[in-house]
């Protein structure tokens, strides 16, 4: 057999029907309430059943609110939404982590967690952030609801190959850098269509050397490239992370497992489409100013001129953006100030952010320009092993606020809303127009620097800080 | 699925790249239960002033472009979220073809399960369309699926590349799920020898007891 890459072994051992498109078969289908219920419309008016429901699982994190949920829902679209999918799961037999489980959080952050995402799985669910379970060694991708409805009825998805693209990023973070930072950077150098077509494997020295909360947010962000997938071989890390877990296999056929996971890696010899690098050692504190993630530059440097863009396109929508952000060209970005600061998404809302976060903000008081900031964890399992730790209390005490698991203000489904004309500094993933509410202003950023930037109103260089990293 | 073989439509240039499914439909309408209704929302942010007033700024709004069934678009045509609202909006606008330098994944995808052919040209061939678009009220376009191919009433004649399974669902609208389900045994098969360990292991330590309140 000739090398092959991890996506190519994952694809060969996953084929059902070799064509174009191949049938291929998923081993775990996540839904939630956004995406889902028109597909389980679809089947019921076709007559069909769910072929799988016990590889299937299903969550409400999409306009959750993220406080007092004893109360009854207001939002009379997102309480049917939740009453169609608790239906749905009911009749159908799917599991279900409703908003007053204890495992209840954001799709993409209770999956590894329950350690029901494996190396060498596929996996996908109607949520476009599904290449966060990548960071395990899975082919895990973002799909359509009618694609939701194909995976119901046959467990399968019918898929054109994609490419491969290695993006190997080798050297050393320098302190303060985050995972983060060097997703950002990486998406920054390639576009946000740099991936599209392609399936990303992140390899090299910084890759191997972050956590898996780490390897989830550069994952998570593939799709900002364009790329729907993208994957990071398993290795000891990802093994030690998983061990326990409550839906891993355990004893003997836990080392079954490792052994099997520990064949996935790609092949020395694997060939790649393409290939990119990037130097850890060089990327900055990296900060988002403009209306896509592409739109970024280091903490130390400023608003792009538009007329400095050679292509007509993109100076036209380097002049929008910067409408839409209120920004002047040539401002230092240290000089933006910010009305608020979000803390969460299924990007950056893991127990290892919230430690960093809580790190920086240790004794201090948020600026009193600020007019919220929030840390919203992003499961319930994160926010007990934080209240564990007495983080909700660093937290608090510093002036944030502190809720339930959710999607929350990433994508502005619930309560949680950036009115308009406002600046959020934001860990999350998409700073697009509207994103965080119609009108708002997103600077996307690393969960130091939103901790950093809410102390001080504005974003800071934390390099400067000493403060240790996380990831 | 609807079918699709051609379609001679006016054409509506949106002159902006990377235009994601978070402009396409914005998230309020993302709580819905159905697939239909959305053509209303479609752009909703660009599209409307307070109160839903159309703004007159906004190019779906010009009176040339009333009743356009074609997107001219720029690269990466629905970047971002994988809601297919974007694409149920799309269609029931009264879009059945959207023309573009390059698609996002996810977006491209779409289109086909919702009988709209989205065509992928080169950068020179689609800044052409834009000039001739903007240049002559009520510029119109045939376009071909069977043949490929893309006219004007000006003598104008590009052709296109489509993957031919894509080309056969589309033209015969066909059920991709009836489909799959005709390969049920294959699948069965392949269930049977795929590595249970690693898709199933009852779980420990989890209560479930405490999940569901309804």
């Amino acid at each position: 057999m000739p090398p092959r890459t991890l996506y190519e072994k994952i694809w060969d051992a996953h084929l059902v029907v070799e064509a174009q498109p191949a049938l291929i078969y998923i081993d775990r289908h996540l839904i939630h309430e956004g995406t889902s219920p028109q597909a389980f419309a679809g089947l019921k008016a076709a007559g069909r059943k769910v072929r799988r429901p016990d590889l299937t699982f299903a969550v409400m994190d999409h306009s959750v609110p993220t406080k007092n949920r004893h109360l009854p829902i207001l939002d009379s679209n997102a309480a049917a939404q939740f009453e169609a999918l608790a239906r749905n799961c009911r009749e159908t037999g799917v599991r279900l982590f409703d908003m007053h489980s204890r495992n209840q959080g954001i799709v993409h952050i209770i999956g590894p967690e329950l350690g029901l995402t494996q190396p060498g799985q596929t996996i996908v669910c109607g949520d476009s952030h599904t290449s966060t379970h990548g960071a395990f060694g899975t082919l895990a991708f973002g799909i359509g609801t009618s694609e939701v409805e194909h995976v119901l009825a046959t467990q399968c998805l019918q898929q054109f190959k994609s490419k491969t693209l290695l993006v190997r990023v080798e050297g050393k973070r320098r302190r303060g850098v985050t995972a983060k930072d060097v997703i950002l950077a990486i998406i920054g150098k390639i576009g946000v269509a740099g991936g599209t077509g392609h399936v990303i494997e992140y390899g090299g020295e910084a890759i191997r050397a972050l956590s898996m909360e780490g390897r989830m947010t550069v994952c998570n962000m593939s799709i900002e490239a364009g790329a729907r997938a993208g994957m990071v071989a398993p290795d000891e890390t990802t093994f030690t992370y998983l061990e326990g877990r409550p839906f891993v296999p355990r004893g003997k056929d836990f080392q079954i497992a490792v052994d099997y996971w520990k064949s996935l890696g790609s092949d020395p010899e694997a060939k790649y489409d393409r290939v990119v690098e990037l130097n850890a050692a060089e990327v900055a504190p990296q900060v988002t100013w403009g209306t896509n993630p592409g739109m970024v530059t280091d903490v130390t440097g400023r608003v792009p001129v538009p007329a400095s863009f050679a292509d007509p396109v993109d100076r036209q929508a380097a002049e929008r953006a910067l409408e839409y952000m209120g920004l002047k060209p040539g401002t230092r970005i240290m000089d933006i100030p910010l009305d608020r600061v979000f803390i969460g998404s299924c990007t950056n809302s893991r127990i290892e952010d919230l430690r960093a976060a809580a790190r920086v903000v240790a004794g201090k008081k948020v600026a009193r320009t600020l007019k919220q900031a929030l840390v919203v964890p992003g499961s319930m399992q994160v926010k007990a092993q934080a209240e564990k730790e007495g983080l909700d209390k660093v937290f608090l005490d510093a002036g944030f606020e502190w809720r339930d698991a959710g999607c929350s203000m990433c994508i502005a489904m619930n309560d949680d809303v950036l009115p308009a004309g406002e600046r959020c500094a934001s860990t999350s993933n998409r700073n697009f127009e509207g994103r965080q509410g119609k009108g708002g202003r997103t600077h996307l950023v690393s969960p130091l620097m939103a901790a950093a930037a809410a102390l001080e109103g504005h974003f800071v260089d934390i390099r400067q800080w000493r403060v240790d990293g996380g990831e | 699925m609807q079918p699709f073989s051609q379609h001679t439509g006016l054409v509506v240039p949106l002159d902006r790249v990377n235009v994601d499914t978070d402009q396409m439909v914005p998230k309020q309408f993302c709580k819905l239960l159905t697939r239909e209704g959305y053509g209303r929302m479609l752009f909703y942010d660009w599209r409307y002033q307070d109160g839903e007033v159309p703004n007159p700024d906004f190019v779906l709004n010009w009176p040339r472009y009333q009743g356009a069934s074609i997107l001219l678009g720029r690269a990466n045509l629905g970047c971002g979220s994988s809601r297919e609202h974007a694409a149920w909006a799309t269609h029931d606008y009264g879009f059945r073809v959207v023309i573009a330098p390059s698609f996002a994944d996810i977006y491209y995808n779409n289109c086909f399960k919702n009988g709209i052919l989205p065509v992928t040209l080169p950068g020179p061939q689609v800044d052409e369309l834009f000039r001739r678009t903007e240049q002559n009220q009520g510029y119109r376009l045939t376009v071909d699926l069977p043949s490929q191919t893309i006219t004007d009433e000006q003598g104008l004649r590009l052709t296109f590349t489509i993957d031919p399974f894509r080309k056969d669902a589309l033209l015969k609208g066909l059920d991709e799920i009836g489909l799959s389900l005709q390969d049920g045994e294959r699948i069965s098969g392949y269930e049977k020898k795929h590595q249970p360990q690693a898709i199933l292991y009852d779980p420990s330590g989890v209560d479930f007891t405490a999940d569901v309140t309804q």
